[in-house]
């Protein structure tokens, strides 16, 4: 489906895998790689069952279990029995179905966006689904990648396509270079808060421009991590050697011949310079500063340095109502200094900022330093590549010494689904991507915030940017 | 999937926009793995709420959610979605959903039409008016009805037509098999595949973390 018109990215990625086409149709897309965990696969593989249907591809499919598994006494077997059942679910179904599966205590395990990459598996030019919001993660390696529901998960295990309507397409492009101290978090989102959470709505997003490209793979998946969070269907970054490098050896990168051939392919990956978006969005990456969120969804952010706003200070009836529901929820007042906010907890983790660099970052901050006595501090690696590799460096001594809790890899404080959740009226300073109601446990608190800020936090109770802390004694 | 043409029933109005999945069905309520059974965990947080409108006893028996912009967004969940139907609702009304889940509610028969905010808020005052109003939800003519008053709804043409004939989605892909096929044969040797070369298969296991290697919780809720 070659055709000589300029084309963005998304598009080329988009027709390479066009199974079929008609008038009046979405577009039968084929899947290249469909991530599996067990929270939104259980009745997709019942289904299966009930129609005598069976897995198309297993060799396309990967399993791991994530986001109810504990991240204590990982060799224990799981104490609450509703989280268990669904596990056990996941186990029988991938070794009724024949998919290969990372569970709870093997050295693959993680969160599926963290794991996927990890493994080389996520490579650019693919398509890629998972039964989860932020599959738009890969989209960091150009791969047109995104979140499906259960009966498109069954849908995809059946057939290993998707019927889909071509969205509309929006650049972003980021001019200049990122302050120090100031992460892809951050930039996000300043994006979010700019765009609204509806900004994206019916969009795939091309990330681009001087800061993007200077970004490593991890800092890139932050970014397309959280393009859901703008209402965007998926994010994709045009892969480049940065990309190449990343892949370079992992278990399931070509090699060989393979890799010529593969590399030569996704260098053509890339928007065509005639060709135009439907919707372009500029910001100066210079002007951004650390971000955090003071409201219940992710567009509620605000400068470190600002004041929690007033619902006065929005213009719509129904963000004024919004945010005033929000500032209730969040037990705060308008016109507070965002670093007078305490906090009682510090969350380290997710698909957003578990993997190692982001540890690093963490850790940086720690090294030397205790946590505040008021505060406690959960570091939950990715992965337990990531575990390993953190252990490796010595990072889980310094979060240790510190005084924050070392734990194994899964969703954790990130949405609650295990046992690790604030209390109701807890505070969270979070390095996830969610601060909706309840989300990190019934009446918790959340705080977006980037694992700097995070770490910084831990140290002084409030919310905190690195650079506020004295140096070291 | 039952054919879904017109439906007729009280309506509940919803004056909240950016209603995320985790607030129409909470994370804890998702460990089920059956597809049904999930009415309970509808809106659980708000319904401590004593004036939360689910918990009037006027709109008992509603079937069609009226609802702020922004429905629907977040988490991929289909649980939201069979929540929702659970409870008993037909159709949910927006002027604008999260894609996965309209989506979701397509596959599932829940119709997720989209409306124009001015068309929601005239709908909310007619039904916050009168409880009992009668509302038709029509795919065939996409409109909405409320008495004499009505509005144009929008439903994207697949998905209509695909609720109005009660097809299975994945019968009808499965009808393109030689497509697929033809296809497959023409993917490149370099694309990867899940099987695990043997040079790297799993050689130890990772070091398992136990609990006297954690602080104590200082306010764990669990
Ligand atoms: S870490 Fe959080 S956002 Fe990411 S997959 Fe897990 S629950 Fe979802």
């Amino acid at each position: 489906m070659h055709s000589s018109t300029p084309r963005i990215l998304a598009e080329k990625v988009w027709d390479e895998h066009v199974v079929s086409r008609a008038e009046g149709k979405p577009d039968l897309l084929y899947i290249d790689l469909h991530l599996v965990h067990e929270v939104t696969s259980p009745q997709a593989f019942e289904g299966l069952r009930l129609s005598g249907r069976t897995v198309r591809r297993p060799d396309l499919t990967l399993a791991t279990e994530d986001h109810n598994v504990p991240t204590t006494d990982v060799d224990q077997p799981i104490a609450d029995p509703v989280s268990l059942a669904q596990i056990n679910a996941l186990r029988a179904n991938c070794a009724e179905f024949g998919v290969r599966l990372h569970p709870l205590g093997d050295v693959e395990q993680g969160i599926v966006h963290v794991v996927g990459p990890q493994l080389g598996l996520t490579q650019p030019g693919m398509t890629i689904v998972c039964g989860d919001s932020h599959t738009s993660t890969h989209g960091a390696f150009g791969a047109l990648a995104f979140g499906i529901g259960t009966s498109e998960v069954e849908h995809v295990l059946a057939t290993q396509t998707l019927p889909q309507v071509k969205p509309k397409n929006v650049a972003v492009t980021i001019t200049g270079q990122l302050p120090t101290g100031v992460t892809a978090k951050d930039l996000v989102l300043t994006l979010i808060a700019q765009e609204t959470t509806s900004g994206g709505q019916g969009y795939i997003v091309e990330y681009r421009g001087q800061a993007i490209e200077s970004l490593s793979m991890e800092a890139r998946m932050t970014i397309c991590n959280m393009s859901i969070e703008w209402g965007a269907k998926a994010g994709l970054i045009a892969p480049d050697d940065t990309t190449f490098r990343y892949l370079r050896g992992r278990p399931h990168a070509p090699a060989g011949v393979d890799w010529d051939r593969a590399v030569e392919y996704w260098r053509t990956l890339v928007t065509d310079d005639e060709a135009t978006f439907d919707k372009e969005v500029v910001i100066d990456a210079t002007t951004v500063t650390p971000l955090v969120t003071w409201g219940t969804n992710p567009g509620q952010g605000m400068a470190l340095g600002g004041n929690v706003p007033s619902p006065d200070d929005f213009r719509t009836e129904a963000e004024q109502a919004a945010a005033k529901r929000a500032l209730h929820y969040m037990g705060l007042t308008a016109g507070t200094p965002m670093r007078e906010i305490t906090v009682d907890a510090v969350f380290v983790g997710s698909c957003t900022n578990g993997r190692i660099e982001d540890l690093r970052a963490a850790a940086d901050i720690l090294r030397g330093r205790k946590i505040a006595d008021s505060v406690r501090m959960l570091v939950v690696p990715g992965s337990v590549r990531v575990r390993l590799q953190a252990e490796d460096e010595g990072l889980d001594i310094v979060f240790k010494d510190a005084g924050a809790e070392w734990r194994g890899a899964g969703c954790s404080m990130c949405l609650g689904m295990n046992p690790d959740q604030l209390a109701p009226g807890e505070r969270c300073a979070s390095t996830s991507n969610r601060n909706f109601e309840g989300r990190q446990g019934e009446g918790g608190r959340t705080h977006l915030v980037s694992p700097l800020v995070a770490a910084a936090t831990a140290v002084t109770g409030h919310l905190t940017a690195p650079s506020d802390l004295p140096a070291w004694v | 999937m039952d054919r879904f043409r017109s439906h007729t029933g009280t309506a509940l109005p919803l004056r909240r926009g950016n209603v995320d999945t985790d607030q129409i069905i909470p994370a804890e309520y998702l460990k089920r793995i059956t597809r049904s059974g999930f009415a309970d965990g509808l809106f659980a947080a708000w319904k401590f709420d004593q004036d939360f409108v689910l918990n009037s006893p006027e709109y008992g028996g509603a079937s069609v959610l009226v609802a702020g912009p922004d429905f629907g967004v977040g988490s991929s969940r289909e649980h939201a979605v069979w929540a929702l139907q659970d409870y008993g609702f037909k159709a949910v009304l927006s002027p604008c959903f999260g894609d996965i889940f309209s989506a979701n509610a397509g596959k599932s028969g829940l119709l997720a039409a989209v409306v124009d905010l001015p068309a929601i808020e005239r709908l909310w005052s007619i039904t916050e008016a009168d409880p009992a109003t009668e509302v038709t939800v029509d795919l065939v003519d996409l409109v909405v009805r409320a008495g004499s008053w009505s509005a144009t709804m929008h439903v994207d043409d697949y998905t209509r037509w695909r609720m109005l004939e009660g097809l299975d989605d994945i019968e009808i892909t499965l009808g393109q098999e030689a497509d697929i096929t033809r296809f497959e044969s023409s993917r490149p040797s370099f694309k990867p595949a899940t099987q695990l070369p043997p040079q790297h298969s799993p050689q130890h296991r990772g070091r398992a973390i136990t609990s006297s290697e954690t602080r104590s919780p200082k306010a764990v809720h669990s």
